[in-house]
C-alpha cells in the first residue's frame, strides 16, 4: 500500500513539482488545505516559498500551525521544505521584522552572511551517519534557494523528547541547517522536489519511513 | 562545500513549440520543449530556462501547458521569461510549475513591479533579464535594450542592475546583444561591470562558442552560465562544458 501524503496548499508557488516528485517517490498524494484530510494522512508535507511573515500568515489562515502541532503530538510525520522548514522554528527575522513561527523547534531564522545572496544552486551537505533522509545520498548535491537560514541548532538532547539528527550546509563562510530529523518531524532547507535524482531518493527515503 | 557553477540551457518557445533550429538526432520530436527539457536534464543541466516568444495572446495558454508538463516530468529548477507584465502573470506561471520568472521590459517601464513581485512571492522567484549592448554614450559603456535588442531603453545597463538589486530581485540574467549568436565568447567586461554593482547571483548569457568561453565568464564573476545554440546544435553538450569548468578548477555538479 502506498502511504497517503498531503501537500498542504496554503498559498501560491510551485506545488505541482512537489506533488509529482512525491508521487514518483511512491506516495499517494493529495494537494489540499482541508484540516481533517491533512490531519489524518500518513504524512504531511509543508512547502513554502517567499517571505517568512507571508508564509506564517497563509499557514495560520488554514490553521496549519495547529495542524502541525496536532500531528506531532500524535507522532504523525511532517516534512517541511524551504520556508516550510523555517516556519517550524520559533522566530524569523527578515528586514528587521521579527515574526513568530510555529515554535516546534527553538531557534531563529536570520539572514545568511555571504557576499552573494540568495544562496542559489546545488550544494553539498554534511549529514550525520545515522540519517534516514540521506541514507545512500549523503555525498550528493541538492538545490538550495534562500536568503535566510538557521545558524544555531538550539534543541539540546537533554531537553528533547527525541534526539535530533541535524545536517548542515556551508556557503560563503556561513554555515546553517540544511535538514533536521527529530522523531516525526523532518525538514529540509533545500528543495528535494527540484534536486533531480538525489532529491527523488531523499523523498523515497522519507515516504518509505511512513509505512 | 562550495556551491556549484550552474549550466543552464535556454529554449525559445513559440506557441508551445521550440523555435530556432535544433538538431538533436536522438529526439522523436525536436520541437517539443518537454522532450528537450528531459534530454538536458539527463545531460546534467542544473536548471532550464524557457523564453516565451509567443506573439499572440491567444496562444499564450499553450505556454502554461508546456510549463506544467515540464514541471511534472523534469525535477530541476525551471525559469520562464518573456511577456511577464503583472504580478498575476507571475502567479499564473508559478502555479503552472515555474520556479522562477524572468522580467525584462515591464520592469524597465514600471520598476515598482519588482518590489510588488518580491513582496508577494519573495525575491528568489524574480530573475531580472537584462538585454544589454555596448553604447559609448552611457556612463558604464553599456545600455539596456528592449524588444529583443531592437530598441534602446535609453538607460545605462549597469546602473539598471544596481537599481533593480535595491528594489529586490533574486538574480540577474545578463545577456550581451553584441555577443549573442557570435560564438566569439561572452562579453567579459560587461560581466565584470555587473558583478561590481550587484550582490545577487549573476547568470551570463550571449556569445558562448567553446568550453573555454564558459570558464572565462566564471573568472569574470558569473555564478551561472546560460546558452542556447551551442547546446541545441550539439556543438557542445552540458557535460563538455562541465568537464572544462572542472578542469579549470571550478566546482560543478
Amino acid at each position: 500500500m502506498s502511504p497517503d501524503v498531503v501537500v498542504l496548499d496554503y498559498g501560491s508557488g510551485n506545488l505541482r513539482s512537489a506533488v509529482r516528485a512525491l508521487e514518483r517517490a511512491g506516495a499517494n498524494v493529495t494537494l489540499t488545505s482541508d484540516f481533517a484530510t491533512a490531519l489524518g494522512s500518513d504524512g504531511l508535507v509543508v512547502p513554502g516559498v517567499g517571505a517568512y511573515a507571508a508564509c506564517m500568515q497563509g499557514l495560520r489562515a488554514v490553521r496549519g500551525d495547529q495542524l502541525i502541532g496536532r500531528r506531532l503530538a500524535g507522532g504523525r510525520p511532517v516534512l517541511g521544505i524551504c520556508v516550510g522548514m523555517q516556519i517550524l522554528f520559533e522566530t524569523g527575522i527578515e528586514h528587521g521584522v521579527r515574526t513568530e513561527g510555529c515554535g516546534e523547534w527553538p531557534g531563529t531564522v536570520e539572514r545568511i552572511d555571504a557576499d552573494i545572496v540568495p544562496h542559489m544552486g546545488w550544494n553539498t551537505v554534511e549529514a550525520p551517519a545515522d540519517s534516514v533522509l540521506f541514507d545512500g545520498i549523503a555525498d550528493e548535491r541538492f538545490y538550495f534557494v534562500h536568503s535566510y537560514g538557521v545558524r544555531r541548532w538550539e534543541l539540546t538532547d537533554t531537553h528533547a523528547a527525541m534526539p535530533a539528527r541535524v545536517t548542515w550546509a556551508s556557503y560563503g563562510g556561513d554555515r546553517f541547517v540544511a535538514a533536521a530529523e527529530n522523531g516525526p518531524l523532518s525538514a529540509t532547507q533545500f528543495h528535494p522536489e527540484k534536486s533531480g535524482d538525489a532529491g527523488a531518493a531523499l523523498l523515497r527515503n522519507w515516504v518509505r519511513s511512513l509505512s | 562545500m562550495t556551491l556549484a557553477i550552474r549550466v543552464i540551457p535556454c529554449l525559445d518557445v513559440d506557441a508551445g513549440r521550440v523555435v530556432k533550429g535544433v538538431n538533436f538526432v536522438d529526439l522523436r520530436d525536436a520541437g517539443d520543449p518537454v522532450e528537450m527539457a528531459r534530454v538536458y536534464d539527463v545531460e546534467g543541466a542544473d536548471e532550464l530556462t524557457f523564453l516565451d516568444i509567443t506573439a499572440s495572446s491567444d496562444a499564450r495558454a499553450t505556454t502554461f501547458d508546456v510549463v506544467s508538463q515540464t514541471a511534472e516530468q523534469v525535477f530541476i529548477p525551471l525559469t520562464v521569461g518573456g511577456g511577464v507584465r503583472t504580478v498575476d502573470d507571475v502567479d499564473r506561471l508559478l502555479r503552472a510549475g515555474a520556479d522562477k520568472v524572468g522580467v525584462n521590459t515591464a520592469a524597465l517601464q514600471r520598476p515598482e513591479l519588482i518590489a510588488e513581485i518580491a513582496h508577494r512571492f519573495g525575491n528568489q522567484v524574480l530573475v531580472l533579464s537584462v538585454d544589454a549592448r555596448r553604447a559609448a554614450d552611457q556612463p558604464s559603456g553599456f545600455e539596456v535594450t528592449t524588444h529583443g535588442g531592437r530598441q534602446s531603453a535609453g538607460r545605462d545597463a549597469i546602473a539598471w542592475v544596481r537599481a533593480a538589486t535595491e528594489l529586490g530581485i533574486g538574480e540577474v540574467l545578463l545577456n550581451s546583444m553584441d555577443a549573442d549568436g557570435t560564438r566569439d565568447g561572452f562579453d567579459l567586461e560587461m560581466i565584470r561591470a555587473a558583478r561590481t554593482v550587484t550582490g545577487v547571483p549573476l547568470i551570463a548569457s550571449g556569445g558562448a562558442g567553446t568550453p573555454e568561453h564558459f570558464c572565462e565568464a566564471v573568472d569574470a564573476g558569473a555564478d551561472a552560465l546560460l546558452a542556447a545554440s551551442v547546446f541545441h546544435f550539439g556543438t557542445l553538450t552540458v557535460g563538455d562544458v562541465k568537464s572544462a569548468l572542472r578542469n579549470a578548477g571550478h566546482v560543478v555538479r
